[in-house]
């Protein structure tokens, strides 16, 4: 059996034939198309380290079967930042030295960018945290994850207000 | 994961006609599918992938005042929706409560209510399994089972329905519309899910190839929508399921109780709907007295089926502090953190 | 220190400045781009996936496995068995070294623990490899499995963790007990643990002839090298293991086990790449985890509230094949002043993957353990918990009486108590409430870590244009040593981080010894620093002996290195750069080595630890029993500090695994088949964001001119000892239940509504 996929991604359009229906999103990206950003770090949704947007919502690659994204856009970490730079949800990361060993960064920073996008959490650090809490994170960056993540709220804000002045 | 055909039907009726074929599974969100079928436990030959079939993806409000939903709303759209915020609050309480943000964006109505225990005899597939494997046995009922089902279990199964969502649902009266190859039916939520007996395979009431397409939630429910909590027991403060869980909702005429709505989580293989509770209450004066009485009324039948006698006072108490503050009424602004008592609702409530 | 004690020895000299600034990961563009690259992220052409098959059983024996039914799914190419394994030069089960441990290779149909590799399915695409190795269907032959204290067997160990005596007494403990006023006995248990870095372990192997490249996760390079080469019968130098990123390691990917090696033999027997990833439940088993321990503690006090005797006995469980133990009680031995402290541990062979180091091995367990006996001590003495300990301050260490190299720990009790509001607090428990009517605790633990130090090497090359490379084959599992090592290497070359390449995470380069015991920094630290050193010396040579330079005879009087210049120590305005020096003198290069080295009589004349206090509030709901971490403060003293930044973060990390240790983290085996029930991260509770809402970590000056030339402590296992304690003494400072199973849970609190 072979299907042909046509996939946005990170803003190109790409034909992909895949000849299992078994492949998901996250092995797709990894073992195919050469991007191993987003990383599997339990391949059941339950550490978030897959984390890539589909049609701009953040979903567990994981557990995506690849067949059933005929058409998505997708967005993965490589994609993210732009020509001028880092988004900055990036890096903020850095600036608040949101992580360490970085492997569960990919995933926590389009978490991060879905979360946003959201608009449910606000300024308000608990709901970040709460709203944050589906990518683990074992070195334990989460103070420097929360911070980067209302410090990048501040910083689209304050564009968002410039782009609308 | 073994292979499996897919194939993307274009209307209900393709669904249901290849979905009746043995060996076959709808996908839809596939968050527990694809979970199950990596561990091996299910091993379809088939999946129907119905995330894309046409007019199952609304949030409707019916004439009379009720609410449909169709059954491929994602968690996330549902628990977000201004209206059934304001309206069902504890149903998006309870969505915003169940996974992390990542699942809520793609799980589905309808895979929600179907979704598998999360007994971890049934995943692991060296064990025996009733549910999974009819006949075999069950490993949990000798095993480590301090999560374990206290109501309505048998020496067959002893597992939970994990969702979150089901238990405001079946307080509210919540209907499911199915379509199968004999047609359109209504089951109410409640009869879902049958206690295990001695057929604990037979997870649901669904036929081969029926299809829940929609859940309507009656106008009535909507009554406690001022006094209407879910709250939930767990064991990390976001992303884990429910040990217990509670829905309450009151409908006050003064200090009197004129409706409960009372359903409990993590106690049995279905969402719990706690009627003697409420009848207990109904009628009564919303105290403490009365709702420590319908705690007790509500887990009048339980028995531990393990390590497990713990739970039973822990879901009285989680139902009388749900209660308690279902008569606080419903917060104004949701949680920061749904359904934790971690996160006591600070500042105005909402008074229908 | 001690200002009795004289100081025996002559202190290291301090050099340059202090580097000590919060600079951001230098990885840190790369981390945040997915560009930084983890073994699992390589895919040489011609790749084939390797799945391991596990076992489900915990004892006994393979009876079959489905063979043809695996060669049979599509695009499975080959099934490794005990049957056709192809040999290896090293007998797996023969220990190799001290981390050599013995491991499960196919060598035999055994099984020894459940998880245990029992075939190994080759395929052209990783869904093949997965379904061939769920289609092998092994039968088996069971034996009851070895689960428990009922059924495990207990034996006199030779050692316990690495090397380390099972029994170390000071004093006398029987006259130490006689003239207790009281005496605190309590029991503890400890659960395993599996450290769960977020990157499962992996390889990529690349055979070429006789010379293999393994692109995996590894916290000791060079060790792991050696030992690979062993196994495959290859001189070391055969082999180049490239570990540029790991995605956390915690102690578990120091040791060799049988899923990577099985990878590379695959590896050689095809003739092409192989990649190998455990899955999560996979790594519950092959890889390493913090055994269970079940431990007594005695404490006697007298009737000033002063330790009289401490006795600390540990039952600790591990494999039945291999003898690694958790160290926990020892964790007594160097805490608290005692005239007589007896510690002492048991073994308990169990059908289990074999234990090993987890971040803080025995000093997370047993301090656990001893921090909350101090806090019952202290209620029984109706003292302050911070007042009990330090009443009970060890001046000198205890039992050797040796001087501390430096010890801020009261600053550390002093300024962490401060920061918290610590002062104040009731004596009993069960006496505050928040505003929503939670009960609100306060516990705190001592934080106690040694300094230990490992062989290592650095090369430094000053280039002509007067920028460096530096090379060591060091690890950065996330504590940040590719910007802290890089900044002591360019604080030593008297250059900015910015010009100084750092080359490390390749075991071609110089041995920059193990990532672990918290002494990584101080170690391949020091390897830079004197290699930094010796090329600096090396070009003030090359200047002063040269008439045109103006450091022309500036030999005796010496020069500082900074600014990416030379300058006479006399007359700092006479100066030249390095890139002048080497163009005139007609160097493209120079290049200088270094050593890990310190004063050995130091070593043995001085008692050297990292402290730490940590104070911590939980909220406990009085009817439902859950409990919320919901204040930590640390104050740490770990002498000099690189880099600030980075060192926080090693302190939020330790102090969440500590917060995880006290409440959440367990593995769960059924006690009849011993497999783990909750092998995942959904049911293992490692925490998530919403657990920890506020960490506040303290950096504690302090000034040690005797651990290393450096003055650099470790820091990334301390954060852990203290908080478990301080957050179980805060549990029961809620609510007035002592729980001394960890993890707490809930049920453990119920009683109290």
């Amino acid at each position: 059996m072979s299907l042909s996929l046509s996939l946005n991604i990170n803003g190109q359009m790409r034909a992909v034939d895949i000849d299992d229906p078994r492949i998901t999103l996250l092995d797709l990206l990894r073992e195919r198309l050469e991007l191993t950003g987003a990383k599997k770090g339990c391949d059941r949704g339950q550490c978030g380290a897959c984390t890539v947007l589909v049609d701009g919502k953040r979903i567990n690659a994981c557990l995506a079967l690849a067949v059933t994204l005929d058409g998505a856009e997708i967005t993965t970490i490589e994609g993210l930042a732009g020509e001028d730079g880092l988004h900055p949800v990036q890096a903020a990361f850095i600036h608040h030295d949101g992580f360490q060993c970085g492997f569960c960064t990919p995933g926590q920073i389009m978490s991060a960018v879905g979360l946003l996008a959201e608009g449910h959490a606000g300024d308000d650090p608990e709901r970040v945290r709460e709203q944050m809490s589906g990518n683990l994170c074992r070195c334990g960056a989460y103070r420097g994850i929360t911070e980067a993540v209302l410090d990048a709220h501040r910083t689209l804000n304050a564009t968002a207000r410039e782009d609308a002045a | 994961m073994n292979r499996f055909d897919y194939i993307r039907p274009a209307s209900v009726a393709e669904a249901v006609a290849a979905a009746t074929q043995p060996g076959s599974a709808y996908l839809a969100g596939g968050t527990n599918l694809v979970d199950l079928m990596k561990g091996g436990a299910l091993r379809p030959d088939c999946l129907v992938d119905i995330s894309r079939l046409p007019g199952l993806d609304r949030i409707e409000w019916l004439a009379d005042g009720g609410l449909r939903i169709g059954a491929l709303v994602r968690n996330a759209d549902l628990a977000h929706d201004a209206l059934v915020q304001a309206r069902f609050p504890a149903v998006s309480e309870a969505l915003l409560s169940g996974a992390s943000a990542q699942l809520r964006n793609v799980a589905t109505l309808g895979g929600n209510l179907l979704q598998q225990t999360r007994c971890p005899y049934f995943y692991d597939t060296a064990s025996a399994c009733n549910r999974r494997a009819p006949g075999s046995g069950c490993d949990a009922l000798q095993g480590e089972n301090r999560s374990h089902a206290v109501l309505g279990w048998s020496d067959h199964c002893i597992a939970t329905h994990p969702s979150d969502l089901c238990v405001p649902l079946v307080a509210l009266d919540a209907v499911i519309e199915v379509q199968g190859p004999q047609g359109s039916r209504g089951i109410p939520l409640e009869t879902l899910h049958p206690l295990p007996g001695d057929t604990p395979h037979l997870e649901t009431m669904l036929s081969p190839g029926e299809l829940i397409t929609a859940v309507r939630i009656p106008a009535e429910a909507i009554a406690v929508a001022g006094h209407a909590r879910y709250l939930k027991v767990r064991e990390r403060t976001s992303f884990a399921f429910a040990l217990v869980s509670a829905a309450a909702g009151l409908e006050l005429d003064g200090g009197v109780i004129r409706k409960a709505r009372l359903a409990l989580g993590g106690v049995a293989a279905r969402p719990w709907r706690a009627r003697v509770a409420e009848a207990a209450l109904e009628g009564g004066p919303a105290t403490a007295e009365a709702f420590a009485r319908a705690a007790e009324a509500a887990l009048a039948d339980a028995r531990p089926s393990g390590d497990n006698a713990f739970k039973i006072e822990l879901a009285r108490r989680i139902l009388i502090r749900a209660l308690q503050e279902a008569l606080a009424g419903t917060p104004e602004q949701r949680p920061a953190l749904p359904a934790s008592p971690f996160a006591p609702p600070s500042g105005a409530r909402h008074v229908a | 220190m001690s200002l009795e004690t004289p100081a025996p020895l002559t202190p290291y000299p301090r050099h340059g400045s202090n580097s000590g600034q919060p600079i951001s990961r230098r990885d840190g563009e790369l981390k945040v781009t997915g560009q930084a690259t983890y073994a699992a992220d390589n895919h040489p052409p011609g790749l084939l996936y390797a799945v391991t098959a596990v076992s489900s059983i915990a004892r006994g024996r393979v009876a079959a496995l489905d063979v043809a039914a695996a060669k049979a799914h599509p695009g499975v190419v080959e099934v490794i068995t005990p049957a056709n394994r192809p040999p290896l030069s090293h007998d797996p089960d023969v220990k190799l070294g001290m981390f050599g441990f013995r491991i499960e290779v196919l060598q035999d149909d055994k099984v020894r623990y459940a998880n245990q590799p029992i075939a190994l399915v080759l395929a052209e695409s990783l869904e093949a490899a997965v379904e061939g190795a769920a289609l092998l269907r092994p039968r088996y032959e069971v034996e009851p499995a070895r689960t428990g204290l009922g059924n495990g067997d207990r034996y006199a160990p030779a050692a316990v963790g690495v090397g380390a005596p099972p029994r170390t007494a000071f004093g006398d403990l029987d006259a130490g007990f006689a003239a207790a006023d009281q005496v605190i006995e309590a029991e503890f248990t400890t659960p395993a643990q599996f450290h769960n870095a977020m990157e499962p372990h992996a390889v990529v192997a690349q055979w070429d002839g006789d010379h293999l490249t393994l692109d995996m996760p590894n916290q000791a390079l060079v060790m792991s090298r050696e030992a690979y080469a062993a196994y495959f019968g290859v001189p070391g130098e055969n082999v180049l293991i490239r570990s540029p990123f790991l995605g956390g390691g915690f102690g578990s990917k120091a040791i060799l086990n049988g899923p990577q090696i099985l990878a590379i033999l695959a590896a050689r027997h095809m003739r092409r790449p192989v990649k190998l990833v455990l899955s999560r439940a996979q790594m519950y088993g092959p890889v390493g985890h913090r055994g269970r321990t079940w431990q007594t503690l005695r404490l006697g006090v007298d009737g000033e509230g002063r330790l009289t005797a401490m006795h600390h006995h540990s039952l600790a469980a591990t494999s039945s094949f291999e003898d690694f133990l958790e160290p926990a009680a020892n964790a007594s031995l160097h805490a608290y002043a005692s005239p007589a402290i007896l510690s002492q541990t048991e073994g308990l062979r169990l059908d289990i993957g074999t234990p090993g180091p987890m971040r803080a091995p025995g000093e997370a367990s047993g301090s656990a353990a001893l921090e909350v006996a101090m806090d019952e001590a202290a209620l029984a003495c109706g003292m302050d918990p911070l007042a009990f300990r330090l009443k009970n301050f060890a001046e000198t260490e205890p039992g050797t009486g040796r001087p501390y190299s430096s010890n801020a720990l009261r600053e550390c009790y002093a300024e962490g108590a401060k920061a918290f509001g610590w002062a104040g607090r009731p004596l009993q428990p069960r006496q505050m409430r928040d505003k929503d009517g939670l009960l609100v605790g306060w516990g705190m633990g001592t934080a106690l870590f040694p300094c230990p130090h490992f062989p290592a090497e650095a090369r430094a090359t000053l280039r002509a244009d007067g920028t460096a490379l530096v090379e060591t084959a060091g690890v950065d599992m996330g504590q940040g040593a590719w910007t802290a090592l890089a900044q002591i290497a360019a604080e030593a070359l008297g250059l900015d981080p910015e010009q100084v390449e750092f080359r490390s995470g390749v075991s071609d380069l110089p041995d920059a010894g193990v990532a672990g015991g918290s002494g990584h920094t101080a170690s391949a630290g020091l390897a830079l620093h004197n290699a930094g050193q010796n090329v600096i010396a090396r070009l003030a040579e090359l200047a002063g002996a040269d008439p045109a330079s103006p450091l022309f005879g500036a030999g005796n009087i010496g020069v500082v290195a900074k600014g990416g210049r030379l300058h006479r120590r006399d007359d700092e305005g006479r100066s030249e750069s390095y890139a002048d020096i080497l163009a005139r003198t007609g160097q493209t290069e120079l290049v200088g080595t270094g050593r890990m080295a310190r004063d050995e009589e130091a070593v043995q004349a001085w008692a050297m630890y990292s402290h730490g206090a940590v104070f911590a509030e939980v909220k406990v709901d009085p009817d439902l029993g859950m409990v919320r971490a919901t204040r930590l403060v640390g104050a740490f003293a770990a002498g000099r500090i690189i880099n600030p930044k980075l060192v926080r973060s090693q302190y939020y990390g330790g102090m969440i695994w500590g917060v995880s240790f006290a409440l959440q983290e367990a593995a769960i085996a059924d006690p009849r088949t011993g497999r783990i029930m909750n092998a995942d991260l959904a049911e293992y509770r490692i925490p998530v964001n919403a657990d920890v809402p506020s960490l506040e970590a303290i950096l504690v000056p302090e000034d040690d001119r005797y651990v290393n030339p450096l003055g650099v402590k470790g820091v990334g296992e301390i954060g852990i000892t203290g908080t478990v304690g301080a957050i179980a003494n805060a549990v029961w400072h809620a609510t007035g239940v002592r729980v001394r199973r960890f993890p707490i849970q809930i049920e453990d609190l119920l009683g109290g509504g």
